[in-house]
């Protein structure tokens, strides 16, 4: 469906995409994850033919996108960052306008227009003005109007931001569904979204892809095994820090520091992809310790992201 | 031609969505009618040469607040990339916006006849020179409203493309007066006796409508289009 071959963006001496290559096969659902500024939102403006790449190529549908950029258009849906919409036009007026854009019949368009007040719950706004419409609204609005020539290919950028948990929630369900028959590219911050949503996700940052592959995989290959955390009664937590590091099992601990009442809470990472609790369980027995609390947690995305842009983190 | 229509349509509208238009409008035929009438009164004559003498300072100020609108907040509010994103031509946006702007100052002109009819009605003056000026007045209209919207697409900020689009408008009008010509290398002169807006109008104005003028401004509405087509392009260039 989406062909991507070396695409770069400069603008000027910032490199906003650099060399990024990938495919999208249809009806994939593919999540763009990625910090401030890595390139999402551009590489989404190329794929939709608002600006052109400085650097390689790129097809949908087999069409090339510079060539026949018009072609392109038609085949797309586009939600843009933070949804900007007329703000002078009635919500129908506006679908009708963006409808009568994309060619579609008067008589069409009314059957379309209902479909998409009934998909996106606009029922309770659809005479309003855009103006009045609150950030979530607005925000069903946009993906409305990227679905109303029932495009292939819906491109979506950060389409829950803005939005309360419960209409999160739908639109991660309404996303899931048209993931079914179309395919659809959306860029998030929000890791818990890209798990819920996304078949395939690319970690963008400073313009590259740092890795793809399924959510489960991306956990599974580059998480830094197991985490431990423990909580003992202790006077020197330095020293039990210490102790835990000599141990054959542990790469990396972190002793948190503040101790309330005696109580420290220790990070531990293991070597190994599991079995590191009972480790440090046996670990703190020998060395009569008084567990408080003893908790393990699989390395998750969330992980992951850090460990690939931490870069940009620290910068933060 | 189907998505021209639609724009044109779409920005007609959203002229009369907010009061800004009825504000336009009022404005304008109050202060064409007070001028006019002053004129009328003071030197006792029905004729139309004074109204459309100050016609083309009225517009200097009305059109370019009637343009500077259409790209700025486009930019302002990112709904341009909405916009080139739906399978559209650059030119065909760049053309339903004018147009769009164009209807718009024929309706507010024609709602000035008031001031021909009143004249016709007391001094009986002769139709043609009537119907000229207004010919004239619509051509001089189209453009200022093509150097308008296209200032208004150099920028995010209506305030600064009303100023500019006042300022090059102004610039382009006097640029064959006399006093500009006068102090100007002799080489140059009849090139700036040609560009200048203003000259053109004169003749127009008096009910002479030549053929030459015609052209003339319709060539300025070609050139700043063509300009807009290159700035809305612009985005690709960087
Ligand atoms: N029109 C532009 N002119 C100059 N620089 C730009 C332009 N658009 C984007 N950039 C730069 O390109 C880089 C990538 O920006 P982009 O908007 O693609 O990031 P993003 O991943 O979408 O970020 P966010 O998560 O904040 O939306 C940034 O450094 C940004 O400053
Ligand atoms: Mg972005």
């Amino acid at each position: 469906m989406i062909e991507v071959r070396h695409l770069s963006k400069h603008f000027g001496r910032t490199v906003a995409v650099n060399d990024v290559s990938f495919d999208v096969s249809r009806g994939e659902v593919l999540g763009f994850l990625g910090p401030n500024g890595a390139g999402k939102s551009t590489t989404m403006r190329i794929l939709t033919g608002y600006i052109p790449p400085t650097s390689g190529r790129a097809s949908v549908a087999g069409i090339d996108l510079v060539e026949d950029s018009l072609a392109v258009r038609r085949r797309i849906g586009y939600l843009p960052e933070s949804a900007p919409l007329y703000g002078d036009m009635e919500v129908v007026e506006f679908l009708r306008f963006v409808a009568e854009i994309r060619g579609i019949s008067p008589g069409e368009t009314r059957e379309r227009i209902a479909r998409m007040v009934k998909r996106c719950g606009l029922d309770s706004v659809i005479g309003r003005s855009i103006h009045h419409l609150s950030k979530g609204y607005r925000q069903r609005v946009g993906i409305a109007q990227a679905m109303i020539h029932d495009p292939d290919l819906l491109i979506l950028d950060e389409p829950t931001s803005g939005l309360d948990p419960n209409q999160i929630i739908e639109i991660r369900e309404l996303i899931r569904e048209l993931g079914r028959e179309k395919t659809v590219i959306l860029s998030t911050h929000i890791l818990p979204e890209v798990s819920a949503t996304c078949d395939r996700v690319l970690i963008i940052d400073e313009g590259a892809i740092v890795a793809s592959g399924s959510p489960q995989e991306l956990s599974a290959s580059h998480g830094s095994g197991e985490g431990v955390t423990i909580t003992v009664r202790s006077s020197d937590p330095a020293g039990c820090g210490d102790l835990l590091r000599a141990a054959p099992f542990v790469s990396e601990v972190s002793v948190a520091d503040g101790s309330a009442d005696g109580l420290v809470s220790i990070e531990i990472f293991g070597t190994e992809q599991s079995g590191l609790g009972e480790e440090v369980f046996r670990f703190a027995v020998a060395n009569n310790w008084t567990l408080a609390e003893l908790r393990t947690e699989k390395a998750s995305l969330e992980d992951v992201f850090r460990s690939l842009t931490r870069k940009e983190a620290s910068v933060e | 031609m189907n998505n021209i229509w639609t724009i044109l349509r779409k920005e007609f509208r959203s002229y009369f969505d907010s009061p800004v238009a009825y504000i336009y409008i009022t404005f304008f035929l109050v202060l064409s009618s007070w001028l006019f009438m002053r004129g009328f009164f003071l030197v006792g004559q029905a004729s139309m040469r004074g109204f459309f003498g100050i016609l083309p300072w009225l517009l200097l100020f009305f059109v370019p607040a009637v343009t500077m609108r259409l790209w700025a907040e486009e930019k302002k509010l990112g709904t341009i990339e909405l916009l080139m994103t739906l399978p559209v031509r650059d030119h065909e946006v760049v053309l339903g916006k004018f147009l769009a702007s164009f209807f718009f100052l024929v309706v507010t002109m024609a709602l000035s006849f008031s001031i021909p009819l009143m004249t016709a009605l007391l001094g009986n003056p002769d139709a043609g020179p009537v119907l000229g000026g207004y010919f004239g007045a619509v051509l001089l209209g189209a453009a200022y409203l093509a150097i308008g919207l296209f200032v208004s697409s150099l920028t995010e900020n209506q305030i600064i493309a009303f100023i500019i689009a006042v300022t090059l408008t102004f610039l382009l009008f006097i640029v064959g007066e006399e006093f500009v010509v006068y102090s100007a290398p002799s080489a140059l002169v009849p090139i700036l006796k040609f560009l200048g807006m203003g000259a053109h109008f004169d003749s127009i104005g008096r009910g002479v409508v030549d053929s030459r003028d015609v052209i003339y401004y319709l060539s300025v509405v070609g050139f700043f289009l063509y300009l807009n087509v290159r700035a809305v392009e612009s985005r690709k260039w960087k």
